[in-house]
């Protein structure tokens, strides 16, 4: 296993910039997600990383040896990485063992270690009585675990996975997500995981990437990012997140703490330490955050728009008095009875100042 | 940032020295290849057509173009190949759309007899014709049709070659209108009739329009087939005294040998014009105004209603009179001694067959030989097109571009084009070795790799588009080097496309008679000009044996593909459904 290092990557395709002076460096061992919209560069990374695509600007570390820098390049054949491909990208003309143990054909070792070492890398995935199969006779959820296998046998130091669920449906996500988590565990290897799935982003990844238009915006744990997100754009990209605009910012007397006027209330909300007073700022708040109040005092004037039923709760899409081109939405539980056209008074119970537009 | 560079100049060192891969590797023999193939030789005909002594001379060039002989030429084989442009493309059109619209009975069987002359060389169909119609003809003279003796054959003309060419050809816009039509979606035919049109209007308002590049696709392959085609050209318009280009470019090699070389260059640069120019007048009107539609499943049913039979009739007329006939023919003259016998009881014989394929070496040998070339053409294009595929779909560059391009000239330009050029470049001893391989096997074989080459690479870049791209990634992050990766992947991967390839290559090299008319000499002869040197030497009876043997080969080879036809890339072979 190795640390993967980017130091200010950059790549163009035919002039047009797709990702700008990119860096990030990952731990030994650890666990890592991108997460960004479609087109954002997260594929083009990952094939810069395993050697598949040139770099024009930068360099790329793996552990202490430098593998990629302009002009000079590892290929993938000699990177030593696993990939696990979003179609899995099996060999159909070869059986499941096969397809396990190629690497380590084309690696030299004897037939009786690769079938050993096959079947061995197989039964991790519980996989090891379909050996003899053909890859066009399993399901989608047996393939993928095949593809685990095969990037696990030949042992790499680095194994990178570019929406290795995106063609399953929902509950064999969820079987999976707990099927890698445990592979890391197991194994210790450095992953990188790319996905556009939040929630299965911050279920294995020890940290997560966001990525926007070629560039890293945010790389921190998951709790973090959720909590105190670096720019609007992560605000609004984690957990269908709100910005909301407050006047007014001054110190409170708890540390990292700050009071605000959020639609002519005066609210507690959390923020960067050493946060200096100012006029105008931006507040980053979840629809869970925001809570209905008993009585009017209690929060900002809000008129209800529609309810949405969502099982557990429901889900309120309401405007503020005070800015009523802002739609916004709470959960809120069912016993409450709220009509569309409803006046109401809305608090919010926990929200992060945005550093930059502070 | 100088000064940062002046004192790290350990970076430097970091830089690989050049080393080759297996993949560059690859793509030089492949650039070399092509080069001697196909550039080097085509380069070399237009030079000593423009600049015989190794300056330009333009007059020359004129001189020779400006003689009334050739521009009669010139105008004869637009004629016929314009004239059997129409004929292929009416028949051809409406073969399709009796196929794809109409419910036929039989339909099948039908489909293979309709695109069964393309899969017989040209020369023997155009010796069956004659065959079938002349005034001796044993089968028209068992229905009592047989035309008066002593008159003119009415084959010996430019509508015999006309009639033949657009038979020969009407399959080739068959297929690719087809192809058009069925890519048509059913509804627009449907909300048509809902709208009150009735069958004819639909065909022609809806259905034509809409396979209008196909049609056209269809006209230009047809009108380049029809200017290269020697086979036909040569057996009914040398005795009809009908010159057409290419068989002025083959009387030319016959009378004066290659000292009139840079004559026959010019000629050939002429056809090669005419060809490109009927290429881009088809290009040109398929891009205007072209609409793409695309749909999938099944194409709208046209109902004949009480029409049907008289349309089954017509259709199944017209295979009886343009293969069954004629092959028949062929067959019967094949039975007898002497051209002209009837055919009974007493006559009958095997005589002929005994002769081809025991006794005469010449024609024993000739066999043999274009086994052997055709064999080598197949494997060796096999290879080669599979990594030319791979650089075309995986690793495009303007190098593979240009490789590509030079492939598919070899392949559009009249086969006896290709032969000029190759006479003119292999003719001076290759260097090394120090002997020439004119006159050869040798370089009917590099003529064959030159004009075959496209062929075999169409059905893999198909294969190649259907293939995931991360199949070989993937193979390349297990450790696996360029040919590793061909050898246990790729090559797996696309083995059926490979093999459609080598199918339809063996089909052409086996069949093909213009590329090598001019390269046979008396030690080297493929089957294909057996026939007409045979006919030309009076020896008809001996020439339709040759001719059935031909086709027994073509039926033989046609029935063991459909055999593993599920095996195959679907589309990839013509005569299967
Ligand atoms: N081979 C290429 N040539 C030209 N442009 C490319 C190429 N590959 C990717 N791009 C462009 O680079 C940008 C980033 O592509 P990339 O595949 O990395 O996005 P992504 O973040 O993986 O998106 P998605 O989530 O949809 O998979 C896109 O705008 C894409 O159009
Ligand atoms: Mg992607």
């Amino acid at each position: 296993m190795a640390s993967i290092s980017l130091e200010s990557v950059s790549k163009a395709y035919a002039r047009k910039r797709v990702l700008a002076e990119v860096s990030l460096d990952v731990a030994e061992g650890e666990f890592v997600a991108i997460l960004g919209p479609s087109g954002c560069g997260k594929t083009t990374m990952l094939r810069l990383i395993a050697g598949f695509e040139q770099l024009d600007a930068g360099a790329i570390r793996f552990g202490r040896e430098q593998v990629a820098s302009p002009g000079r390049s590892v290929p993938p054949e000699k990177r030593n990485v696993g990939i696990v491909f979003q179609n899995y990208a099996l060999w159909p003309h070869m059986s499941v063992a096969d397809n396990v143990g190629y690497a380590l054909k084309v690696a030299g070792v004897s037939p009786g270690e690769r079938r050993r070492r096959s079947v061995e890398a197989l039964a991790t995935v519980d996989m090891d009585m379909l050996a003899d199969r053909s890859p066009a006779d399993l399901s989608g959820g047996q393939r993928q675990r095949v593809a685990l296998a095969r990037c696990l046998a030949a042992r790499p130091s680095v194994m990178l996975l570019d929406e290795p669920l995106a063609n399953l449906d929902v509950h064999l996500r969820a079987a999976m997500e707990r099927e890698f988590s445990a592979f890391h565990r197991r194994t210790g290897a450095t992953m990188i995981y790319i996905t556009h799935d939040q929630s299965e982003a911050m279920a294995l990844a020890d940290r997560i990437a966001v990525m926007d238009a070629g560039r890293i915006v945010q790389f921190a744990r998951p709790r973090d990012l959720y909590r105190e997100p670096g720019s609007e754009m992560v605000a609004r990209f984690i957990g269908n997140g709100l910005v909301l605009p407050v006047s007014d910012l001054r110190a409170d007397a708890r540390p990292g703490h700050v009071e605000v006027d959020v639609f002519g209330r005066r609210h507690a909300v959390r923020a960067r330490r050493g946060q200096a007073p100012a006029a105008a700022a931006r507040l980053s708040v979840h629809p869970d955050d925001l809570v209905l109040a008993s009585d009017e005092a209690g929060g900002f004037d809000a008129e209800v728009e529609r309810i949405t039923y969502r099982g557990s709760h429901i889900e309120v899409h309401f405007r503020p008095r005070r800015a009523p081109d802002l739609s916004l939405s709470l959960h809120a539980p069912h016993d409450r009875a709220i009509e569309p056209g409803a006046r109401i008074s809305v608090r919010v119970g926990d929200g992060w100042v945005l550093p930059d537009a502070a | 940032m100088a000064d940062l560079a002046a004192v790290m100049p350990g970076e430097r060192r970091q830089l690989p020295a050049l080393r080759m891969g297996a993949e560059t590797l690859v793509l030089i023999l492949l650039a070399v290849f092509v080069t001697a193939m196909s550039i080097a030789p085509l380069t070399r005909l237009v030079l000593a057509a423009l600049a015989p002594e190794g300056v330009p001379d333009l007059s020359h060039a004129w001189d020779v173009l400006a003689r009334p002989k050739v521009f009669r030429a010139a105008l004869n084989s637009l004629h016929v190949a314009l004239l059997s442009t129409v004929f292929a493309v009416a028949v051809g059109g409406f073969a399709a759309i009796l196929t794809v619209h109409c419910s036929m009975r039989l339909k099948a069987i039908w489909v293979f007899g309709f695109v069964l002359p393309l899969m017989i060389p040209p020369q023997v169909t155009a010796l069956a014709w004659v065959q079938a119609f002349s005034p001796t003809s044993p089968v028209l003279g068992l229905l009592g049709l047989a035309l008066t003796p002593g008159s003119r054959h009415p084959l010996f003309s430019s509508w015999g070659i006309v009639l033949l060419l657009g038979v020969y050809n009407a399959p080739l816009v068959f297929l690719t209108v087809r192809a058009a039509l069925h890519r048509v979606p059913a509804d627009l035919s449907e909300a048509a009739r809902a709208a009150g049109a009735g069958r004819m209007r639909v065909i022609c308002t809806i259905l034509l329009p809409l396979a209008r590049s196909g049609i056209l696709a269809g006209a230009a392959i047809a009108f380049v087939s029809a200017i290269g085609n020697f086979g036909i050209q040569a057996m009914l318009g040398i005795p009809a005294r009908f010159p057409t280009l290419i068989t002025l470019v083959y009387q030319t090699l016959n009378s004066y040998g290659p000292a009139a070389l840079s004559d026959m260059a010019l000629l050939s640069l002429l056809l090669s014009l005419i060809t490109v120019c009927g290429i881009a007048v088809a290009n040109w009107l398929g891009r205007r105004g072209d609409l793409r539609v695309e749909g999938l499943g099944r194409p709208a049913e046209i109902d004949l209603g009480g029409a049907r039979r008289w349309v089954e009739a017509g259709a199944w007329l017209y295979l009886i009179t343009t293969l069954l006939l004629p092959l028949s023919a062929l067959f019967a003259t094949s039975l007898v001694k002497g051209f002209g016998q009837e055919l009974t009881w007493a006559t009958v014989t095997l005589e002929n067959y005994a002769s081809a394929l025991i006794r005469q070496a010449s024609i024993r040998d000739a066999f043999a030989t274009s086994f052997v070339l055709t064999i080598a053409a197949v494997l060796i294009l096999g290879v080669v097109s599979l990594f030319l595929a791979y650089f075309l779909s995986w690793r495009r560059g303007p190098v593979v571009r240009a490789l590509q391009m030079a492939a598919e000239l070899s392949y559009v330009l009249p086969g006896i084009v290709l032969g000029v050029a190759m006479i003119l470049f292999f003719l001076k001893p290759l260097p090394l070795v120090g002997v020439s391989i004119y006159g050869t096997v040798w370089i009917i074989l590099a003529a064959y790799l030159s004009n075959f080459l496209a062929l075999a690479l169409r059905p893999l870049l198909g294969g190649f588009a259907q293939v995931d791209r991360a199949l070989e990634d993937a193979a390349r992050v297990a450790g696996a080097g360029f040919l590793q990766r061909m050898r246990d992947i790729v090559m797996p991967l696309l083995a059926p496309a490979m093999v459609a390839g080598g199918i339809i290559v063996f089909m052409s090299a086996l069949n093909e008679i213009q590329v090598s008319i001019l390269l046979v000499s008396s030690s080297a002869r493929t089957i294909g000009p057996m026939i007409v040197f045979l006919e030309e030497g009076g020896s008809s009876t001996l020439a339709a044996a040759v001719g059935c043997l031909m086709v027994l080969i073509v039926l033989l080879l046609m029935s063991v593909t459909s055999l593993f036809s599920s095996r195959l890339p679907k589309g990839a072979l013509p005569w299967l459904d």
